[in-house]
Formats: structure tokens, sequence, C-alpha cells
């Protein structure tokens, strides 16, 4: 029997760590990804799990350990977040060439500088070329679901990647909220045993991890990625398919959020959407038509599944967390690629970019209602007046 | 190198899946400089043999005698002449600097290009 909890979202995270019971967990603190190692390191003092942790003194440290142990054959967790995650950098793009499954819980926060310690997604943005599978969560319940998931994605012989799954710090990373928290023992029998396929340690089949790769060979490698990438969506849906069977939840691609009839829509990511839906309530009380589509698979990016659920639409506005200085009409990298995927896919509704909540600026529903109705607007002229908007930024 | 295999054909990862594996990477031809005999008598110290970082000094192990160099797998990094006794006394009796290709050395570096035009094979 499942229970249900109080949790923050690093709590939620910490307990699926538990329930997981990885053999190896190297991490070093920072907010707000802090709580989840925290109490993860108390869980291995108080004998609760048999997870071997490493205790480093630096991120670039931590997913290189992490790198060591999961060539070893070990299965392997972390947590960071924006400087963090900045500073592991190198040692992240390792992993995903290397084809290890390391999971990686990331708790977004703003990138310094100057210095912020409050959500937005610039660091996972950092990281969207790197070959890692990234998961997005719009509540600590998602945040331990898509950890659970996260497991069997990196872990399947067609996919072995690593997988970062993310939640918005301090808003669902520290926010108290009703989790529910399924068995151990149901976790256990969902992720089942890992059986690396080469382990380091098979002291009887000695090999060689990560030696030089030149002209010759290189880029066969990356083919090999590419591959992982697009092998990655019918398995990341074949795991939802059975999880939500199992665990009674409802996950696929992406959200669609009273859309099939909406004539406008927004699309989000993270913790934001809850505040979305509030309002899609709000207007759809007042008559007007409107839906959500929540990204949770950004990469790989359902490129077609998006651009044919957002076909409907007369206007679509997208909302970014994050900015891509200097990138075409310095858009939020959301927009940019949502652009790209429905004029790949004769998609030709006009697209709007509300760049938002850069440091952890609040975002209001008031705001999310102007996006609404910015997109009527849009939506009765046809025209994009303003393809960007830096949403309650000051003049 | 042997023939080049596809992306389905190859280890994921870069993984080398086979032990002992290097000697099948001919890294010769990276070499700019070949390392050849001079007139300095070796003495067979090994001191050579016991440096170079890839296994390409030859030795006659019933003779203990050093005979030569691996060419498909020395990179001509020049450790051996550098940790070369006879070198040594060789530069230390000498008046002036002698360039790394001088005869009188027992290990000389030639330039890869140049070796043919010197005629020394």
């Amino acid at each position: 029997m499942s229970k249900f909890q109080a949790l923050d979202g690093n709590a939620a995270v910490a307990t699926a760590m538990r329930q997981i019971n990885p053999d190896v967990v190297a991490a070093y603190p920072i907010t707000p990804q802090t709580a989840t190692v925290q109490t993860f390191s108390e869980y291995v003092n108080d004998g609760l799990v048999d997870t071997e942790f490493v205790t480093v003194e630096s991120e670039h440290s931590a997913m290189s350990a992490c790198v060591g142990a999961s060539a070893a054959g070990a299965r392997v967790m972390t947590a960071t977040a924006a400087n963090g995650l900045a500073l592991m950098w190198e040692i992240v793009y390792i992993a995903a060439s290397t084809r290890l499954p390391i999971v990686m819980s990331l708790v977004n926060r703003a990138l310094s500088g100057p210095i912020n310690i409050h959500p937005d997604h610039s660091d996972v943005m950092g990281i969207r070329d790197s070959g890692w599978i990234i998961l997005m969560s719009e509540n600590g319940q998602e945040a331990y679901d898509n950890i659970i998931q996260a497991m069997r994605i990196g872990e399947h012989a067609d996919v072995l990647l690593p997988v970062a799954v993310c939640q918005d710090g301090f808003i669902t990373g520290h926010g108290l909220e009703r989790v529910e928290i399924y068995d151990d023992a149901d976790v256990q029998d969902f992720i089942g045993t890992y059986e690396p396929q080469w382990p380091l340690l098979d002291l009887d089949n000695p090999k060689t991890y990560g030696p030089l790769d030149f002209y010759d060979y290189y880029y066969e490698h990356k083919r090999q990625q590419i591959e992982a990438m697009e092998n990655a969506t019918p398995v990341i849906l074949d795991v939802a398919k059975e999880f939500n069977e199992r665990f009674d939840r409802d996950y696929g691609l992406f959200e669609a959020y009273r859309l099939d009839d909406a004539d406008v829509a927004v699309v989000v990511a993270n913790s934001t959407a809850g505040t979305a839906k509030t309002v899609v309530d709000q207007l759809r009380d007042e008559g007007l038509k409107v839906g959500m589509l929540k990204i949770r698979l950004f990469r790989p990016f359902p490129a077609e599944e998006l651009a044919q659920a957002l076909s409907h639409l007369d206007a679509l506005a997208v909302m970014d967390r994050s900015v891509s200085f200097g990138a075409m009409h310095n858009a939020g990298p959301l927009y940019l690629e949502l652009l790209a995927a429905l004029a790949a896919h004769g998609v030709d509704i006009p697209v709007t970019d509300y760049v938002y909540g850069l440091g952890g600026r609040d975002i209001l529903p008031a705001e999310i209602e102007r996006v609404f109705r910015d997109a009527f607007d849009v939506a009765e002229t046809g025209e994009v007046e303003r393809k960007v908007t830096y949403l309650s930024v000051r003049e | 190198m042997s023939e080049l295999k596809g992306w389905k054909e190859i280890p994921i990862g870069g993984m080398i899946l086979e032990a002992g594996n290097a000697e099948e990477y001919d890294t010769g031809d990276w070499r700019a400089f070949r390392p050849v005999f001079g007139e300095g008598e070796c003495i067979n110290c090994f001191q050579c043999w016991l440096y170079c970082p890839d296994s390409s000094i030859l030795v006659d192990v019933e003779n203990e005698e050093m005979v030569g160099f691996d060419l498909e797998h020395c990179k001509g990094c020049g450790i051996c002449a550098s940790v070369c006794p006879v070198n040594a006394r060789v530069r230390k009796k000498a008046d002036e600097e002698l360039e790394r290709n001088d005869p009188r050395l027992c290990i000389r570096m030639i330039e890869e290009g140049k070796f043919q035009e010197a005629g020394d094979e």
C-alpha cells in the first residue's frame, strides 16, 4: 500500500533514492538541492540503504566519481543545481558519451552571475546538447515519479544514457506538499535489478573505458549516441505506460491540460504549470477556450508529437524561464525549439515567447492571464506584433 | 589500421572490449622524428627500453642486446635518446652543442621527411 506524506520536493527525491537503494551516490551540497543529499546521507548513516556515499570536494569530482562507479557496473545517482552543474559540465558530457546510465536530480536554479539561488532554467539549458535525457517535473510528486522512471529509462539496453530529472528550486524543491509514496517493495520491483553489460569490475573480461578516440571513430560513437536518443522516446513511453498502470498515474511525453478544444494555449515547464492550470480553469469559467501544454520530456525533444498536439490552435504562447542571449530575437530556448518543431511539421500558427521568472522572479496568475489575453489578440489578427516579451521586467 | 568499421559494428561509448589491444593501434604514423642508431656504441644498459612509453625498443632477450626500434608503434618522442647514457657521454666530450641527429650519438633522432635524403637507412 502506498501512503501519503507531507514532503518537499527534495525530500520526495531523497525518498525515491532510499527506495531505489543505489550502489553509489557521489554528490556535493548546493542550494537548493542540498536537502536531497543531506537527507539521503542520513539514510546512509542510519543503515536504511546499502549505498556507498562518496563525499567529494566539488561537483566536478562528484560527476567524475559517478562516471567511475557507473563504468565499474554500479547503479549510480547524484543531485545538483545551477553552478554545481556548471562545474560538472565537462564530466556531464563524458557521462553521456561513455553511455553511463547515471540518474541526477537537478533542482533548477539560476546560474550566476550576479549570484542568485532562486529558480530558473538557465542551468539545465546549459546541458541541453550534452546527450543527457532531460525530464521536467511540475511538483514533488512528479519529481519522485520521474526519478523512479528515470532508472528504467537510462538503464534500458537500447538507451544507456544518463538522465536528469528537473524540478524548480524552492517553489517545489522546498515547498511542502502531499506526495504519494509507494511501497518500497513496489518501487524495487518496478526498477528491477540493474545488470550492467560491460562492468569494468568484471575482472575475467578486462576492457577499456574512455580511450583516445580520433577522427577515425569519434564520429561513429556520436552517431551511436544519436541512435540512443532516437530509441529513448519509445522507451520513455513504455516505461510511463507500465508506471501508469502500476501506480495509477498518467505520464506521457508531455501533459495536455484542457488543450483538445482550446483556441489558444501556453507551453510551460516545471512548477509554473501548476499556476497556469489555475489560470486556465479561471478563464474557462469565463467561457474562454484556453489550454496548456506542459513539457515533460525536453531531451529528446518530441517535436512531431508536440507539433501535432498544438496544430489546432489559433495562437500559441511559449513561457521560457531562461533566455538564450544573442539567439534569434533574443528569445528563450523552449520557444526557439518549438518554433522549429512547428515549422518542420507544417504547423503554421502564430507563436509568441514570454521570458519570465529569471532568478526566481515570481510568476503570478495575473501575468499568465495577460499572456492568454495577448494570445487571443494575436489569434484575432493572425499577426505577431511582438515576438518576445520579457514578462514583468521593470523598465 | 585495419578496415574501418561502421557505427553499428563497434562497442558503444568508445569502449574497447578486448584486453591488450594497444598493439593493434599503429601509432608509428604519428612520428615526426625517427630514432636511428648512430656511431656511439650501445652498451646495452636498457635505459631506453625502461623509459620508452610505447614499448618500442626491440630487445634480443637471449643475447641481452638492444637490437632496434619498433617503428610501427614508436611515436618518435625521443625519450630513448634523452635517457641514453652513451648520448650523454658523447655530448659531454664534444666541444660544441650537438644537434639531435648528430651521427656521433648512440641514438639519433632524424626528421622523418629527411630520413631518405640523409641516406641513413
